[in-house]
């Protein structure tokens, strides 16, 4: 009981973690309910109105509430970090598993493949498919960070099999007779998943961090709301006194976020790797 | 062995850039619409179109045009820009070369920022385990590695430029101009140095030839820097340099902040006008230079360590 209780428990860091990113799930499931204004239209004779009770955080230059942004922004940064992080993980650990568990020419071409893709620095790869497109939506962006982003994980997926491949159950359920498909689905993928939740967590971070890179350089999902975008728009506003929460306030949501993600992909890790404990 | 070693990895190296380069050319051609409609504009005649057309080498079969473009790649001007249809006019590569040299700059800076910040947060960390220096190290390193990269550069301008006016501000160039940028571009690298400095010298200060040192009474201060610090630091050097891509990749934001000029301001620039030579050279010139610098750091690796190039 004891054994088990300090084995599935998250070190106090990752439970920080868990809160932050818990933070940020709620709001993006509610923020567009809870959202006061209209997110993309504004009133212009309220534009560049100061904090106050009924624009908590103030408008920005079209006269858009900024928290009613920041709220649909969370929203559009939880859509599309998880659908990438999700899609990149089914196909990262359905590859990687594949690859490992094959071997030989498998093995060899799409571990090529690999070398190939991680031979691009990411953002880059990212830009030129959202270049592409002229107007890019949320599902062009999600497609450009998911061609590259299943790479890390077919990697440690595939790794981990290798190992596993040699270990005494995985020898028995083929000597038992059980298929290819049979031994990857029930004996490997089940024991590839606890790095598998480590990288997620750690991509979930990277995704929100790349996406909003996109957004800034203005190669996002086009709308006025997403957090990149905001911070885009405080950028010409910097020299402005009054005017520079439009940069820190999206600012602190991404970081608030990233922290998260990566306070708890360390708490996975040191749960899923007790070798690594106080690292 | 050394020889087979290099002869391989040179040959995966030349595999990437041959990859990269036709990924490039095809995606010209997955660009829906067509390329000539966004370079001439919505009124443009007959003639203006057809001598754009000419000039991209649109004109020609697909595999004349792979040739074409592996020809230009070759000859070093990766194509015309074609703007108003001009074959003779500048290169692709001229303007690439003229901004080449301010990202290199940048990045070679933000690699001196995040070694000279990294180096010293992590060895203090590792040696002061448990102590509230090396929790300082672990928040910082955390940090730096959470503020997205355009928020660390608005910071830096906000406070060292609007507020107290010691360092110069966008579209600036001289050296002084690179300081702002390089911290901006470094700090993530930083920060992963130094929590990588922080547990490999933890690692290597628990092994047993630094307790033989210590037994035989070789000073503490020697027994870090010496003894185990060169050890510790062989994995940090490596992944510095095979990181250096991912400064090419801040610099892309970075120069955007600042409107420095550099690769990634004019690749960005050119995807905005929709000048699909540029961006084809531009995304080629980069991921050529990320494939070199991976290629050299392994090189120089395997040929200091060993045991990497026997494995």
């Amino acid at each position: 009981m004891t054994t088990r209780a300090t084995r599935t428990r998250l070190p106090p860091s990752g439970r920080v973690g868990l809160v932050l990113l818990g933070t940020f799930v709620v709001l993006g499931v509610l923020g567009p309910y809870l959202a006061p204004y209209d997110a993309s239209h504004g009133v212009l004779a309220d534009r560049f109105a100061a904090a106050s009770g009924a624009h908590w955080l103030g408008t920005d230059s079209a006269g858009i509430d900024v928290l009613s942004q920041l709220l649909w922004g969370a929203r559009e940064a939880l859509v599309i970090s998880s659908c990438v992080v999700a899609i990149s993980a089914v196909v990262g650990v359905g590859i990687g598993t594949v690859a490992g568990w094959f071997g030989g020419w498998v093995d060899e071409v799409l571990m090529r493949f690999v070398d190939i893709l991680m031979a691009f620095p990411g953002i880059l790869m990212n830009i030129a498919i959202v270049a592409t497109v002229a107007r890019p939506g949320a599902g062009v962006v999600i497609a450009a960070l998911c061609a590259n982003g299943w790479v890390g994980y077919a990697r440690v997926a595939r790794g981990e099999v290798l190992a596993l491949r040699e270990r005494d159950f995985v020898a028995a359920a083929v000597a038992l007779g059980a298929s290819n498909r049979r031994v990857m689905l029930r004996y490997l993928v089940p024991n590839v998943l606890g790095p598998t939740f480590v990288q997620m967590a750690f991509g979930l971070g990277a995704v929100i961090m790349v996406e909003a890179s996109l957004s800034f350089l203005g190669l996002g999902p086009q709308l006025p709301y997403t957090w990149g975008a905001m911070i885009a728009q405080g950028t010409s506003l910097i020299w402005r006194l009054g005017f520079r929460h439009y940069v820190l306030v999206p600012g602190l949501a991404i970081t608030w976020v990233v922290i998260g993600a990566n306070l708890l992909g360390d708490g996975l890790r040191d749960r899923y790797d007790p070798r690594r404990r106080g690292r | 062995m050394i020889g087979a070693f290099v002869l391989r990895r040179l040959g995966s190296g030349a595999l990437a850039i041959v990859g990269v380069s036709i990924l490039a050319f095809a995606f010209l051609h997955v660009v829906p619409g067509d390329p000539v409609d966004h370079l001439a504009g919505d009124n443009a005649s007959p003639q203006l179109r057809a001598k754009i057309e000419h000039c991209m080498g649109l004109d020609r079969s697909l595999p004349g045009q792979l040739g074409a473009f592996l020809g230009h790649v070759v000859d070093g001007t990766l194509g015309h820009q074609c703007k108003n249809g001009d074959a003779n006019g500048p290169t692709v590569a001229a303007r690439l070369a003229e901004v080449m040299p301010h990202t290199l700059a940048l990045a070679l800076a933000g690699m001196l920022v995040a070694i000279a910040l990294a180096l010293p947060l992590g060895v203090v960390a590792a040696v002061r385990r448990g102590t509230w220096i090396d929790t300082f190290a672990t928040a910082t390193s955390l940090a730096g590695v959470s503020v997205p990269i355009m928020v660390l550069a608005e910071l830096g301008l906000l406070v060292f430029f609007v507020e107290l006016g010691w360092l110069p501000g966008p579209t600036e160039t001289g050296p002084a101009a690179l300081i702002l940028p390089a911290l901006a571009v470094g700090t993530h690298l930083m920060a992963m140095l130094a929590r990588m400095t922080r547990s490999s010298l933890s690692e290597v200060l628990g092994e047993d030839y630094v307790r033989t040192a210590r037994a035989k009474g070789v000073g503490e201060r020697r027994v870090v820097y010496v003894h185990a610090l060169r050890n510790a630091l062989l994995p940090v050097i490596t992944v510095a340099g095979l990181q250096f891509g991912s400064l090419l990749s801040g610099a892309i934001i970075v120069e955007k902040v600042f409107a420095r000029p550099g690769l990634g301001y004019t690749l960005v620039q050119a995807i905005l006008e929709r000048n699909y030579p540029v961006v084809q050279g531009a995304v080629l010139v980069i991921a050529v230079i990320y494939v070199v610098v991976n290629l050299l750091v392994d090189l120089a690796y395997g040929l200091v360590d060993p045991r990497i190039r026997h494995g």
